[in-house]
């Protein structure tokens, strides 16, 4: 090949890099390893994990089964192998593929546009609340205290960057946003309101209410999630009136991966179409007028506007929002029914922990799958649990100084009764 | 062939490919639970059988072209082989199933896994330390604006303008923009790098940073690369790199010996992990000694034998996303990089050099070449003379390719290039596949010649042809209704 290309030496076609800046030696790395020693190295390394006899957190990631046929499907060379689909023509598996998981989407949001996926749950917040300033061009964002710490901090790095201001609205004795608090701070400059729903106590937000103030003083309200399975059961936030929606789809088929990859969900008005970031799959004719899906409206995208874009974002996380497409055409209407079994083993484990002494809820306020209790001291309690191989809750004390002793449990349909009587005997010994 | 039914169409009140397991707590009805004002009553999704599922997205996936599937020259995207191993180390439960508010005692693998990584990503690159958080290169470069921003700001500089060479990939300046800083151009000179003496005029003290492909997107090395950064220091402004291209210099050079003071890194290209039709990748971002302090947090730091995060950084620019990082692309990367070591990392920038300026030296004599050098990782011809001499466009010739059965290379980039068609075989194929994918494009441009409407109308075998995007874009559809 050398000769075909006309040098002797591979080298020389290193020359434009100055010789002085040439690396004159081999990389300071580990000796290279064949599959078999890798597969033995990579044993040895995770040994150094242990994963709970009992997981009892959610907080922003969700313990679900995953059904099998997801993995299996997800795993078709001819999906996690492709590049963005530019070439419809053959692309059209994963075109069709992601037009029907921005169906299902906007069927779970109540919303009427969407895109084929944000990185996650805490970048589609941001991305929708400087979708909200760029629409209404005003410069203030206006957060509940009870939206995930998390997604805040992702929030005041987007909007520090950015240049807007974000104010935080505090909640009140139930757990909810305190709304007479949110309609002293919005002001003339804010842009949108941004609310968890549930919120990260689990405690379900007055969403009517909340609408009915963000009409009153004309602004926008963007509703975040961070358990997609609520979705299921709970009005919509589009048909209670929301202008943006915003969360973490990781419920629907995607492992915990410790923490990534997950998929962003980012649905809005149709108002906010040609504001939309990221790619979005559309429905077309070809030449023959047979149905066939593109990557649409790609004017607002990077490639094409460059600093004019909507957004910068170039990949995203498709695969996962195909996991998710998956997932919820296996569970059809059977996933109201999950939904229904995580509400049902909830309370009970709710129930059973208010009976402890000295334990008490800290909301006395509907909720989903997640519930914060009153502890006598959380830090014991964690200790306590993971002694028994259990990950407990998530302790409130670091973010919410002012909820000491809080704990928020979440309960999917991993935990059964039997475990979590068993739970239960292990805090009321004392 | 008739369209493919979508999901929606091929549900069957009643079916589901999944039973839900019976409720073991005392039984209530769900109104008592949650308020019936809360909930909701319709929610429409497509009900089948598991088989019906499966046949459904297997269908689909046989109407959709990866890496597997054949050749995938699609330039600045580096669509290398995905090791299968690589694949198979993730699946175990220890990795996949940790909770990331898993107890990081418990954790000990993974964040281990992260710090190594963190380190063979100093080595490699030459910087001085590396956060793993960014979900895509894109990610990457946002946070390395910021960081940009950040450092200005504690030093009191209001620097409001960033530049990017007329090569730079679209998110450089969208990026950028996403910071709040205005974006200037600098343009190429004659030999297809960035013009010195027009770099020199527009780095000025109100410049923020110039972000740069190196080798740049005309898979040419910057051979200036000195003389560059010495012009944006003098004036105190930052050399942003953006890691697209890392491919081709591999073990050869060091972006943080060449002068680069930020860059992100594709996990998803440069490392193997496999790009999922669109996602998940991840950029991390790389910086020299003065940007540590305002890196993302959280990071991953050791503590004797024990691994753990830290968030306590006074001049951190926060956080980016949740949590740390798509954790099992990390994973992948990692695995990449210890099964290839230095040796093979230096390999595979060869090879993908040899790959480049082989397709480059066969294919010279056909089509039009608009900067005659060596390049790195990816050539880029011009579709020019076909267009003149025939009316037949680059675009088509993409399309013919698929005829084929070759993925298309990236067509129109960058910018500068009419017609542009830019090529980058990667180091995993072999002489036998960029020689048929040669004597393919020699076809092609014969085809053009000889017979320009069997080019035109290309593609002629795949489901569907000539997909209206006028009709996509000014009647958006962008869910079924039924």
């Amino acid at each position: 090949m050398l000769t075909v290309i006309g040098v002797e030496r591979v080298e020389e076609l290193f020359s434009d890099i100055p010789l002085h800046l040439r690396l004159s030696r081999l990389l300071d790395l580990p000796s290279p390893l064949t599959e078999q020693e890798l597969t033995r190295k990579m044993e040895a390394i995770r040994e150094g994990n242990r994963l709970p006899g009992l997981c009892l957190t959610g907080a922003g990631a969700y313990h679900h089964y995953i059904p099998a046929a997801v993995r299996h499907l997800i795993g078709r060379s001819e999906f996690y192998t492709a590049y963005t689909p530019y070439q419809a023509e053959i692309s059209q598996g994963i075109l069709q593929a992601i037009y029907e998981y921005q169906t299902m989407v906007l069927s779970l949001t109540g919303m009427e546009v969407t895109n084929a996926s944000m990185y996650d749950g805490a970048t589609a917040m941001a991305e929708a609340c400087l979708m909200a300033i760029k629409m209404n061009n005003l410069p203030q964002i206006i957060v509940s205290r009870a939206v995930h710490p998390e997604y805040r901090k992702v929030l005041m790095t987007y909007a520090g960057a950015y240049g807007c201001e974000v104010k935080e609205a505090p909640f009140g004795g139930d757990g909810r946003t305190d709304l007479r608090a949110l309609e002293t701070l919005v002001g003339k400059e804010t842009a949108v309101l941004v609310i968890q729903n549930p919120n990260f106590f689990g405690v379900l937000e007055d969403l009517a209410a909340l609408c009915q103030l963000k009409r009153m003083k004309g602004v926008l309200l963007s509703v975040v999630f961070t358990e997609a399975l609520s979705l299921a059961l709970l009005k919509s936030p589009g048909q209670m009136g929301a202008d943006l929606v915003a969360g973490e789809g990781q419920s629907f088929g995607i492992p915990l991966n410790y923490g990534g990859p997950y998929l962003g969900i980012l649905a809005a008005t149709r108002a906010f179409l040609r504001r939309m970031p990221g790619r979005i799959v559309g429905a077309t004719k070809d030449g023959e007028g047979k149905r066939g899906y593109v990557l649409t409206l790609q004017a607002r995208e990077q490639h094409i506007r460059r600093e004019k874009a909507t957004s910068n974002i170039c990949s995203n996380e498709t695969l996962c929002a195909l996991a998710a497409s998956i997932y919820l055409s296996l569970m059809g209407k059977n996933l109201k029914k999950l939904a229904e079994l995580n509400v049902k083993r909830a309370h009970y484990l709710m129930k059973r922990l208010s009976e402890i002494k000295g334990w008490g809820r800290m909301f006395n306020t509907p909720f989903f799958n997640e519930f914060v209790m009153r502890t006598p001291n959380s830090r014991e309690v964690m200790e306590r649990l993971q002694g028994a191989g259990v990950m407990g809750g998530y302790p409130l004390d670091g973010d919410y100084p002012e909820l000491k002793g809080g704990i928020i449990f979440c309960v999917t349909e991993m935990v059964t009764r039997r475990e979590m009587d068993w739970v239960v005997s292990l805090l009321e010994r004392g | 062939m008739t369209d493919m039914e979508l999901i929606f169409e091929k549900s069957r009140p009643g079916r589901s490919g999944y039973d839900i397991p019976s409720c073991d707590v005392p039984e209530r009805p769900l109104e008592e639970l949650i308020d019936l004002e809360f909930l909701r009553d319709e929610l429409n999704l497509p009900e089948l059988s598991e088989l019906e599922v499966v046949r459904h997205y297997t269908a689909l996936s046989r109407r959709n072209f990866g890496v597997d599937t054949g050749f995938y020259p699609l330039g600045s995207c580096t669509m290398k082989y995905n090791p299968k191993i690589n694949e198979e180390l993730v699946k175990h439960p220890e990795w996949e199933m940790l909770h990331p508010y898993n107890p990081p005692q418990w954790s000990q693998g993974s964040l281990r896994v992260m710090y190594e990584l963190r380190l063979f990503l100093c080595e490699i690159f030459g910087m001085a330390d590396f956060s793993l958080q960014p979900a895509a290169g894109a990610h990457g470069e946002l946070t390395g604006m910021m960081i940009c921003k950040k450092y200005f700001g504690r030093k009191g500089e209001r620097r409001k303008r960033v530049l990017v060479p007329d090569t730079a990939h679209g998110t450089n300046p969208a990026s950028s923009a996403l910071c709040g800083f205005e974006v200037a151009t600098v343009k190429s000179d004659t030999d297809g790098n960035i013009s010195l003496d027009h770099l020199r005029q527009m780095m000025t003290e109100e410049v923020a940073a110039l972000l740069l492909t190196n080798p740049n997107t005309l898979g040419l090395f910057e051979r200036n690369i000195e003389e560059i950064a010495d012009i944006v220091h003098v004036k105190g402004g930052i050399l942003y790199g953006d890691g697209a291209n890392a491919n081709a210099f591999l073990g050869w050079c060091r972006p943080g010996d060449l002068g680069f003071d930020i860059i992100q890194v594709n996990l998803h290209k440069t490392f193997s992990t496999p790009h999922g039709a669109g996602g998940p990748g991840s950029g991390p971002v790389g910086v020299a000694p003065h940007l540590v302090d305002f890196l993302p947090v959280p990071r991953v730091v050791r503590e004797g034998d024990t691994y753990a995060l830290k968030d306590d950084y006074p001049h951190t620019i926060g956080r980016v996303r949740s949590f740390y990082g798509n954790f099992s692309v990390l994973l992948r990367a990692y695995a990449y990089i210890r099964s290839l070591g230095a040796e093979g990392l230096k390999k595979v920038a060869a090879a993908a050099v040899i790959n480049a300026n082989y397709l480059r030296a066969r294919l010279k004599p056909f089509f039009d070449l608009p900067y005659d050098r060596f390049c790195m990782h990816e050539c880029v011809f011009t579709g020019r003379r076909q267009l003149k001499a025939s009316g037949v466009r680059t675009a088509h010739m993409a399309k013919r390719l698929i005829d084929y059965g070759f993925h298309p290379p990236t067509v129109y980039f960058p910018l500068i290039v009419p017609e542009a068609i830019m090529i980058e075989p990667t180091e995993t194929e072999s002489r036998e596949v960029l020689d048929r994918f040669c004597e393919a494009m020699i076809s092609i441009a014969r085809e053009a010649e000889e017979e320009p409407e069997k080019v035109k109308n290309a593609p002629w075998t795949t489901p569907v042809k000539h997909l209206d995007e006028v009709l996509a874009a000014r009647e958006p559809d962008v869910g079924w209704q039924a």
